[in-house]
């Protein structure tokens, strides 16, 4: 299996090489080459692990390795005291010495026996981890590397930093890798913590006062969660004699629900749950491919694979308890939050909170139905929302905003745009795209499961999430016959990406179902050690056909009619003498108007700031006394 | 096979018989109307007329989408009604339901008309409105009868109102939002007194409104058949009980949308949630916490 050790070491040799590169021709080149390569081993790694079907186990004594991670944590704990000195931040410092201190004592205390365990382990959740983080975070490479020559281009006054930005592109992949593929906790802490500082220095990026404070927010924050880790590890090694994540979900002591709710809790940190969703909304001000990277195959997908890595475990646990309802809630609120604003990359943030919640919700319920689902939904999020994030980036370069408002009519003045932004939210939230699919599979799993609570959460959150997605198509399928298209200046690079991740998202629609059955169900019967029922019915796939049909065959047949059938093209009505082709007319005053047509965002309903303070004291409480509850019961 | 001939004998019986059912029902409507209000009224089969007449005039486009919106939104329609009428999922059948009302909420938006956007965007917040407590009626069905699918529920031991008084209540309250009837008849009203623009619908004309009449027949008879979901079991006697429980409901709404003014969108949202969580949620609540 070098090809393991390949897709970890590979991006991070790229890192160091990329550091070096002034060149921009080079870098571009490199950028490319590496990005292509490394999905290519991903995907060869699938084939592999399809063919043969077998789980991987390897790496028994690796003595070498656990110093070199020794080090690096302590390199990466003086980088952050350092910079935290820089910008008078040391409570961040703080955060970063006491797990750091923690580890290292941990590994000279003699509490740590010579462990003869796998460190390595593939699994299917693995290499569907593998794929996305290889396919996605590849492209997104592929499109930063247009993309952060216009932003440039655009930004004058931000210091030109992409030698620095590609590497840490590279090093977050790496990372991701890592994580995915150990099975050790220290192992997987240490990848952990390589994501959280990167994410900070790449929210840093433009090193304007706004990016230094977010970026920070987002340090404390995922050390916050990092703290949790490292305790969860101190725990399990001392009283469980455990080091291997796998090895809590068979653990028979009652005391292991501890380890695994301060995981989890370190999960929703990562995740971006409430209270902790501030960190993931600072992220916004960095360059649009971090935003893509953070929100969708990296950096939150982390939190999340913990949590989905664990939800055996929590099954029917106080644990899974507050892990799902934390989830559930976080979903609503932030759904809620995404009706309110009109910056497109905002709703998107908030969109991404949202979804996350979801699959949180589904790892706490923990039953092979919700981690089907929990599964399914992470796919479909990071394509759509990896895709959404480019397109709106590209729309911000051409148009010079990402406000939903200033995209009225896309459709006519930037087509291909417009499409792709079109195929993406449909993914999000249409029939018949994965998500809402898995959204209702989870909620079939959330009744099944007697958690009327969750029920109800997803009931109106479905509500507010198809709101805030509808006002934004109509925004940009809004249709005058006078507008003209305008010369697009997205360059190639980026393209190949979209056009990429919008072909991925219409063959997911075809390939689910056998995704479904070939993979999801030897997946589930692995981490429940029992045959789990087929979650899709034949009856459900013969609907999903017909929706497939309505979706693609549909607005065809619909277009043939309406081009044949006999109408007369006018102006639309305006309560006065129209003027311009309907874009002004001349009111009952004899003055002329223009209209503006804006969005209708429920401010008086829903915002500004109604629910933001009370809900994230509601999460932070209930999920105090969740801990409280499921650590003092376990003591 | 028998068991396809059945489900699609009833699926072509409903794509035949729909528009003729919903246009009586829509004639009833204004004939009890105008009693209510001591008119004479029009005849029964006005409806028809009216629909006649429309696919008969000249059709009035803004723009090319337009028309491929109103289609969509009539095919997905049919789709939806097919799925329930041929006994699937009848979570799947709500999810298509509300894709469908999206392609009219696009119609309405496309147009780049003032009026019809404020209407596209107020029939989006009546969306908002009633779709939590549509999912609670699909979840409230499978616990009472222990399936989604309409052609296991409709031979279950006991009606599913039994079990679920207030998620019935819920849907017949949040139902006043879907066929557009004061006091919510924000999008688009069918009453002079309330708009003199027709909402969402303002630049739809000729076939294109033909088009729309007909397939809020359709969906009508959608809705009205949840409405006997909640009465048919295994018995001959839940024959009887459902088309009293059928005219019941038809009644109430008709007499609601007569002594209403319409409301605040901010009120109707208020209401409809109000009304999901005390009644929807309390019904949830106690069938899974408490039988």
């Amino acid at each position: 299996m070098e090809l393991i050790g390949f897709l970890i070491f590979f991006p991070f040799i790229i890192a160091l090489a990329l550091a070096f590169v002034k060149n921009n021709v080079v870098r571009k080149a490199v950028t490319y080459i590496s990005a292509v390569i490394v999905a290519g081993e991903a995907i060869a790694f699938a084939v592999n692990f399809l063919v043969s079907g077998k789980t991987v186990q390897y790496l028994y004594d690796t003595e070498v390795i656990d110093i070199i991670m020794l080090i690096g944590e302590i390199f990466m704990m003086i980088m952050i005291i350092v910079l935290s000195a820089k910008y008078k931040k040391l409570y961040v410092a703080a955060l970063s010495v006491i797990q750091t201190a923690a580890i290292v004592w941990l590994e000279f205390s003699g509490y740590m026996k010579e462990y003869e365990l796998h460190h390595i382990y593939a699994d299917r959740l693995t290499v569907i981890m593998v794929l996305m983080i290889g396919v996605i975070g590849s492209m997104i490479c592929i499109y930063a590397a247009g993309y952060m020559r216009d932003y440039h281009h655009h930004h004058k006054e931000f210091t030109d930093r992409r030698k620095f930005f590609f590497s840490m592109l590279f090093v977050f992949l790496g990372s991701m890798f890592g994580l995915v593929f150990s099975s050790n906790m220290i192992w997987i802490y240490f990848f952990w913590e390589i994501t959280s500082v990167s994410s900070f220095l790449l929210i840093g990026y433009t090193r304007t006062e706004e990016a230094v404070n977010n970026s920070f927010r987002a340090l404390w924050m995922n050390l916050l969660g990092g703290v949790g880790f490292a305790a969860a590890i101190i725990f399990s090694v001392i009283k469980l004699n455990i080091i291997n994540l796998a090895d809590l979900l068979t653990c028979e002591s009652g005391t292991v629900i501890i380890p695994i709710m301060l995981l989890a809790f370190a999960g929703l940190t990562k995740s971006a749950q409430l209270p902790f969703s501030r960190w993931l909304m600072g992220a916004m001000v960095a360059p649009t491919p971090t935003s893509a990277l953070l929100h969708s195959a990296t950096m939150v997908k982390a939190g999340v694979y913990l949590l989905i890595r664990l939800a055996p475990g929590m099954r029917g646990t106080s644990a899974g308890m507050t892990v799902a309802i934390v989830g559930g809630f976080t979903f609503f609120v932030a759904s809620i939050r995404a009706i309110i604003h009109s910056d497109g990359k905002k709703i998107l943030a908030y969109s991404t909170v949202s979804n996350l919640g979801l699959i949180t919700a589904c790892a706490g319920v923990g039953t092979d139905e919700t981690v089907w689902a929990g599964v399914f939904l992470m796919i479909f999020h990071s394509v759509s929302k990896s895709l959404l994030f480019q397109s709106v980036g590209a729309v911000e370069n051409t148009i010079g905003s990402r406000d939903i408002e200033d995209m009225h009519g896309l459709i006519k003045r930037y087509p291909r745009l417009a499409i792709v932004i079109t195929v993406g939210i449909a993914g999000m939230f249409l029939a018949p795209f994965g998500m809402l699919i898995s959204k209702w599979a989870a909620l079939k799993a959330f009744v099944d499961a007697h958690n009327a609570i969750l029920v109800l959460l997803l009931a109106f959150g479905s509500a507010t999430t198809m709101f805030y997605w509808t006002k934004w198509l109509l925004k940009i399928l809004a249709w005058s016959e006078k507008t003209v298209k305008q010369k697009n200046m997205t360059s190639s690079g980026q393209w190949v990406s979209l056009i990429g991740h919008a072909l991925i998202m219409v063959v997911l629609v075809f390939i689910y179902p056998l995704i479904s059955k070939t993979f999801m169900q030897p997946m589930l019967n692995s981490l429940y050690g029992y045959e789990v029922n087929q979650v899709l019915q034949p009856t459900d796939m013969i609907i999903m056909a017909f929706m497939v049909i309505a979706i693609f065959v549909v607005p065809f047949v619909a277009y043939l009619i309406s081009k044949h059938s006999k109408s007369v093209t006018t102006t639309a009505y305006m309560s006065g003498i129209n003027r311009d082709n309907g874009r002004r007319f001349i009111d009952s005053f004899g003055q002329e108007k223009t209209t503006y047509l804006a969005n209708w965002y429920l401010i008086d309903i829903f915002g500004p700031n109604k629910f933001l303070k009370p809900a994230t004291l509601i999460a932070m409480a209930g999920l105090i006394i969740g801990m409280i509850i499921t650590i003092g019961g376990a003591l | 096979m028998a068991e396809w001939t059945i489900r699609l004998i009833s699926i072509a019986s409903y794509l035949i018989l729909a528009p003729l059912a919903g246009g009586l029902i829509a004639g009833l409507d204004r004939k009890i109307t105008a009693r209510m209000q001591g008119r004479k009224g029009p005849s029964i089969l006005q409806p028809f007329y009216d629909l006649e007449k429309l696919f008969s005039k000249e059709t009035l486009i803004v723009n090319k989408t337009q028309y491929v919106y109103i289609v969509c939104f009539f095919v997905t329609m049919m789709l939806t009604g097919g799925l329930f009428f041929g006994g699937f999922d009848i979570l799947m059948v709500f999810l298509t339901l509300t894709t469908a009302a999206m392609f009219f909420v696009f119609a309405g938006a496309s147009t780049n008309s003032p009026v019809a956007t404020m209407g596209a965007q107020r029939e989006l917040a009546q969306m908002l409105a009633y779709e939590p407590m549509i999912l609670i009626v699909a979840v409230g069905i499978y616990i009472a009868t222990g399936s989604f699918k309409i052609s296991e529920v409709i031979f279950s031991d006991m009606p599913a109102i039994v079990k679920l008084p207030g998620i019935f209540i819920g849907f017949v309250a949040v139902l006043t939002i879907k066929f557009r009837k004061s006091p919510f008849d924000l999008s688009t009203s069918h009453h002079a007194h309330q708009e003199l623009v027709m909402g969402v619908s303002t630049d739809m004309s000729g076939k294109m409104l033909g088009l729309v009449e007909l397939t809020h027949w359709y969906e009508n008879i959608i809705l009205y058949g949840v409405v006997a979901l909640f009465f048919v079991y295994n018995s001959l006697i839940c024959i009887p009980v459902t088309i009293v429980g059928l005219l019941a409901v038809f009644l109430l709404e008709i007499f609601i949308d007569n002594i209403c003014a319409r409301v605040k969108a901010s009120v109707m949202i208020k209401y409809a949630w109000g009304v999901t969580i005390v009644a929807g949620g309390i019904n949830i609540l106690v069938l899974e916490y408490f039988i």
